[in-house]
């Protein structure tokens, strides 16, 4: 049967210019795992601080989580150079916005700006996978998710990263309690959420090649931020 | 062929690894991490390649793990029918040849990378076996993706004339400095001492990556898998126990 109208032919492409640069690639994947974990009044996040690139080791130590104010929190997964612009970018609109407003930005504020920054590059991406994590406005603990060019999503608990595939069934499982029969539901304490997100990491980086060395640990809550580092496997 | 086709073709075992191999004094240290991978992904945490030949010589493979183990088997076989029919123990350099002329036939595609050693009538040998075929006769010896860590030690370290403890310890370091700075090797360090009428096969002799105790117990209580009867069965109670009687 000859379609004369037909509804869908050839994908539309976006006028981008195509050209090779001699097999040169301007993104890196440092590999690495991050994840948050949002609790009523409170928010965790754990990211590993190894950086690589290939199967060598670039840093043991280099964090990939960032303290953007005193009550919000940035984890990456990426290419680490595009991630540490991003946060430099964010942390410079912060400040004017507080010069602006004379008050800090808040949780919410800064997820609205992160999608927008991310979506300004969106035919050249920021090759990150971010988790900002903070307190909303009645103070319960907030998880937005995104991908490299802005799509926001608020969560209870993300994962990301070159572990991502390993952690989020098991977070899926143990914070909203997947495939659990006779699961009340409900968010965690402080204690668990931080055992659940200690145990997801010697996890991954038994089973990851790209996650391990260090393990650094924020808990955000009203009185503020609280850092923890741990040792994870080195090999 | 199915890759022609679009379909994704499934990441082949890969061992990373690091391999290697020292003559000393008296004989000769093969050295091994324990670490598989498919891709990023760690296969098995505490794999075996160092791999029987015949009594007198063992073999470490790098790259694809079922060519590694596939070929040292067969040449493992051949050697043994070889043994019965000259009526002398095995010689490395038979080995070695088996070795070769099976990888050339099949021109790289058999991903074999191998470290060779053993003490024959003749002393102590050791080779590198290259998936093309190609071979080397060397003092000491490293493959695999962790090599240029192992190798680094080696440089630094060796000299002629080592003794038994500082030969093993060599290893152990150039296997060490593959099992941290390589990202494809892993785990444990296995070491196999050969020397003239004797082999000691040291299973784990180092275990630097033991896993600490996670912080909480994840055993389900009972009850917890959900699970489908027919509703004959499920008549009365939602409970998970059968009637197993007769």
């Amino acid at each position: 049967m000859l379609d004369f109208a037909p509804m869908h032919s050839a994908p539309t492409e976006v006028p981008v210019e195509h050209h090779s640069h001699g097999g040169w690639d301007p993104y890196v994947d440092n590999g690495g795992t991050s994840l948050a974990i949002a609790g009523k009044d409170f928010v965790i996040v754990a990211s590993d601080a190894r950086q690589s690139d290939g199967y060598s080791i670039n840093s043991r130590y280099d964090p990939k989580a960032f303290t953007l104010s005193n009550q919000t929190v940035l984890a990456t997964t990426g290419y680490a150079a595009d991630a540490k612009r991003l946060v430099e970018v964010l942390e410079q609109n912060a400040q004017m916005y507080f010069h602006k407003h004379e008050k800090q930005m808040s949780a919410p504020a800064m997820a609205q700006m992160l999608s927008n920054t991310l979506y300004y590059k969106r035919f050249f991406p920021y090759y990150v996978f971010p988790i900002l994590a903070g307190l909303d406005a009645e103070g319960k603990g907030a998880v937005f998710a995104y991908d490299p060019v802005g799509n926001m999503e608020r969560v209870v608990y993300q994962a990301y990263g070159s572990a991502s595939a390993l952690v989020q069934p098991f977070l899926d499982n143990q914070v909203a309690g997947a495939n659990q029969r006779g699961h009340e539901g409900g968010l965690l304490d402080r204690e668990m959420a931080r055992r659940i997100a200690i145990d997801a990491f010697t996890s991954a980086t038994e089973r990851d090649i790209y996650t391990g060395d260090w393990l650094d640990i924020f808990v955000i809550d009203q009185t503020g931020i609280h850092r923890e580092k741990r040792e994870l496997k080195h090999d | 062929l199915l890759g022609d086709k679009g379909y994704k073709l499934p990441t082949a075992t890969k061992t990373g690894t690091t391999i290697v191999g020292l003559i000393f004094k008296d004989g000769l240290v093969l050295g091994a991490d324990t670490r598989a991978t498919a891709g990023p992904i760690v296969a098995d945490k505490n794999c075996e390649k160092i791999h029987y030949l015949a009594p007198n010589m063992y073999c470490c493979g790098a790259g694809t793990a079922a060519d590694t183990e596939f070929t040292t088997n067969m040449i493992s076989s051949q050697l043994a029918l070889h043994s019965l029919n000259t009526g002398r123990e095995p010689r490395v350099v038979a080995a070695m040849t088996m070795l070769k002329q099976h990888l050339f036939k099949y021109h790289g595609h058999i991903g074999a990378a191998l470290v060779l050693g053993g003490y024959d009538s003749t002393g102590p040998h050791l080779f590198t076996v290259y998936p093309h075929g190609s071979t080397d006769k060397l003092p000491y010896v490293t493959m695999g993706s962790g090599s240029l860590a192992a190798m680094s030690v080696f440089e630094s370290r060796w000299q002629p004339g080592l003794s038994r403890d500082e030969g093993v310890a060599m290893v152990k370091d150039a296997i060490e400095a593959g099992i941290f700075n390589d990202l494809g090797s892993g785990s444990n360090v296995d070491v196999c001492v050969i020397t003239k009428g004797n082999v000691e096969y040291l299973r784990n002799y180092a275990r630097p990556n033991e896993r600490v105790q996670k912080e909480q117990s994840y055993r389900f209580r009972q009850g917890v898998t959900e699970f489908y009867a027919p509703q004959a069965a499920r008549r009365g109670q939602d409970s998970a126990e059968m009637d197993t009687s007769a």
